[in-house]
């Protein structure tokens, strides 16, 4: 149809975004930094920027943290500022570490009651300076209870931030701004991500490298589809995308990198130059983001510019199961997306 | 009477009296201070506990009279408000309670801190908000000290966090608290209250674990009141000992009646956090005349002849008033004309009620927070943004 008729074959050096700064950036030592590494960094420049910052969690200190992202911290800033605690799901300016998201459904109270709320209801003398963050949703064979995604719990909260990183860059910068932020920051990191490198390019090693809450980043540049995600699944996306070109069909990869604020503004000028919408995400499908994103299409100037109804790719909705086959299917495959954005696009 | 008569004769041909010979007539009149035995506190895995008898001033004597008493009208005066339905929701009385409230703030420091849950109105008080704001925050007009945003469980003050609607939720972030001023350094405690209901909640055992681990300078408080809504302890409770339930955190049962006593433990908890010992736990044996709450009648679950004892028997404001009459630390009747400072208690009554009442007029006649302020205060320190409304169309701005 109309998308059709907007299809052009691109030669290689075209492909645009990502890829493309990849294949120039020569840069002597190209420093490659895993998301695990930028966190410490992010979180270690901030402790050592402002003395009322400190991490608490379990095994955080002398375990070196669980997943290892607290490692090396305990030693350089010892028992005051780097704290283990016992299982237990507190101015000063708190990181608590989740050992996994999962857990703090067990201290949610706290972060919806006591920590959203609390500017609101004092009638803004109380702020809440602090940073909730951990590894969220799915992992490996870690079954039902170690990987639910809690985008859209969080995301549904007035008076908190909630934001989600994908690669090393977001993961600094966005720790970062989570730490100087005045407000309760919800950080979902996300498990597999932490032992991926990437490329750090320069801005992203300073001390003062922030990420600003609330804007989304356009990764990869396109004129057929726009495609949103958030966290892991962008790499996902971006792996669809390089597949498609082959194809022809260029799809404009969104990276939310926030969840709440969530940055519309970006997605909506994609779609009025795209005409064509993809959500993807790890949660399950129902009241989720994709959900959420669709609805807000529908409020706003964008909905006018839509070619074919907005389509979802998320996790499926189900309990995670444990065996490789069901867990594989359990969330979004490369081919769902690819299979997602061909059917919008009716090719 | 006649006495009276004569003693407003006698001053008002001497109306042009100076200051200075009132004050000449008042400490004639009276003791400076006096000392009062009081009720031996029970202890757990301490060996000493405070001491059974205090020096009370007439100048503290005075204060405490007219904190109580401030309090006291004033939850009545809510209790008034409620039945005429200007104010709205949950609305926790602590009549009853006035002793914990006054004694505990004896005892600390305006620099230390504290917490608790929704039974708050006298907290909020002795912590230094004024009665005009908390009664227009139950009214839920601009003018409370949240704006109209918060309501009767949800009101701060310097160094007062709440407030708090959550059961036993408190008490965590009063460990928390605890460890901030562990973290500071200042030598500041944090006095975190909960409940003989919440007592029996789990996260209050897991911050008593915490506490305890890192010595953090934190009073654990139990308010006992006998009665965790409608449930009366033993209902509730495998062991009613409180002020053991810390197991490994030493502990003291204090009359939560007397205000001296409450302020004596108080003075000896604190101490004994701010020595780097670590947590302590007090129980205080106390009682509330309203139900739980507006909304319970406070009799099904109790008899009548209950309450009425208790009011006569061991009414806080009374005990004190009885203690200062019968050591000349201040009369029951004295002359209106007589200054403020030096004045008697029936004159402190009658400024309280006073005081009472403007506060009432404003809360009742000051306006409900504007509507563009719907939603203000989502995000601490950030720009203007905005917020949605019932519908896409309705939008209010948000202003930190």
């Amino acid at each position: 149809m109309a998308a059709v008729s907007g299809l052009v074959r691109r030669p290689l050096r075209e492909v645009s975004g990502l890829l493309k700064r990849r294949f120039h950036w020569t840069a002597p030592a190209a420093l490659q930094v895993t998301v695990r590494d930028a966190i410490n960094q992010g979180m270690d420049e901030e402790l050592e920027r402002d003395e009322k910052v400190f991490l608490l969690g379990e095994e955080v200190a002398q375990y070196d943290g669980a997943y290892k992202v607290s490692r090396g911290l305990w030693k350089k800033y010892g028992d005051k500022r780097i704290i283990d605690t016992p299982i237990s799901e507190a101015g000063l300016r708190p990181i608590c570490e989740f050992m996994t998201f999962n857990f703090s459904m067990q201290a949610i109270d706290q972060v919806i009651n006591s920590a959203a709320k609390t500017y609101y209801m004092s009638g803004g003398l109380q702020p809440v300076p602090i940073v909730f963050r951990g590894p969220n949703g799915a992992s490996a064979g870690v079954a039902a209870q170690h990987s639910q995604c809690f985008a859209a719990w969080y995301g549904h909260c007035p008076g908190l931030k909630v934001v989600s990183p994908w690669n090393s860059e977001d993961a600094k910068g966005l720790i970062k701004s989570a730490i100087r932020d005045n407000n309760p920051v919800v950080v979902l990191e996300n498990e597999l991500m932490y032992g991926v490198p990437f490329e750090f390019p320069p801005e992203a090693q300073s001390k003062d490298f922030l990420i600003p809450i609330g804007k989304a980043k356009i990764e990869r540049q396109g004129t057929h589809i726009t495609v949103v995600s958030h966290s892991r699944p962008v790499g996902h996306c971006l792996e669809a995308a390089a597949v498609l070109s082959k194809e022809g069909v260029e799809c404009e990869v969104i990276n939310m990198r926030t969840i709440r604020p969530m940055d519309m503004e970006t997605i909506e000028a994609s779609v009025m130059k795209t005409n064509h919408l993809v959500t993807v995400e790890g949660g399950w499908p129902q009241f989720g983001v994709g959900a959420e994103i669709c609805a807000r299409i529908m409020e706003g100037p964008a909905f006018n510019f839509l070619d074919a109804p907005a389509v979802r790719v998320t996790g499926a909705d189900v309990p995670m199961p444990y065996a490789k086959i069901l867990e594989d299917n359990s969330i979004p495959q490369v081919k769902d997306i690819i299979f997602a954005i061909k059917k919008t696009l009716n090719i | 009477m006649r006495k009276m008569l004569a003693a407003v004769s006698r001053v008002l041909s001497g109306a042009s009296q100076k200051p200075a010979s009132r004050v000449l007539v008042a400490s004639r009149n009276f003791a400076n201070d006096a000392t009062f035995e009081i009720k031996k506190c029970d202890l757990h895995r301490l060996e000493e506990g405070p001491p059974v008898t205090t020096v009370l001033t007439r100048e503290d004597g005075l204060k405490y009279y007219r904190m109580m008493q401030t309090v006291r009208r004033m939850e009545l005066k809510a209790d008034q408000l409620y039945k005429q339905k200007i104010i709205r929701g949950f609305c926790h009385l602590c009549d009853g309670q006035e002793a914990c409230c006054v004694g505990l703030e004896a005892g600390i420091n305006p620099t230390d801190h504290l917490i608790t849950a929704y039974r708050a109105h006298g907290f909020t008080f002795t912590r230094g908000l004024s009665v005009r704001e908390i009664l227009a925050e139950l009214t839920g007009r601009k003018g409370g000290c949240a704006k109209g945003k918060g309501g009767s469980m949800h009101m701060y003050a310097k160094n007062f966090y709440g407030g708090n609607g959550i059961v036993g939720a408190q008490v965590p972030l009063g460990a928390g608290i605890a460890l901030a001023c562990k973290y500071n350094g200042k030598d500041e405690v944090c006095l975190t209250l909960y409940g003989d209901g919440a007592a029996n909640q789990g996260q209050i055992f897991e911050a008593y674990n915490m506490a305890a681990l890192w010595k953090l300078p934190c009073i654990f408080i139990c308010e006992n009141n006998r009665y965790g809504m409608g449930t009366s302890v033993e209902r509730a409770a495998a062991s009613t000992d409180y002020y053991k339930r810390g197991d490994f955190i030493p502990g003291l049962r204090v009359d939560g009646m007397d205000i001296l006593c409450v302020r004596e433990a108080t003075r000896f908890a604190a101490a004994y956090c701010r020595s780097g010992k670590g947590p302590i736990l007090m129980e205080l044996q106390t009682y509330r005349y309203h139900g739980h709450s507006m909304s319970d009648p406070g009799v099904s679950y109790r008899t009548r002849e209950e309450i009425q004892e208790v009011r006569s028997k061991s009414d806080p404001i009374m005990l004190l008033k009885d203690r200062m009459v019968n050591s000349n630390l201040a009369s029951v009747e004295e002359l209106k004309v007589q200054s403020l400072v030096h004045g008697g208690l029936k004159e402190i009554d009658v400024e309280v009620r006073k005081e009472i009442e403007d506060a009432a007029q404003f809360a009742t006649a000051d306006p409900e927070p504007p509507l563009e302020e719907l939603g203000y205060h989502i995000y601490s320190s950030d720009p203007p943004f905005e917020v949605r409304g019932a519908n896409q169309w309705i939008k209010f701005k948000s202003v930190s």
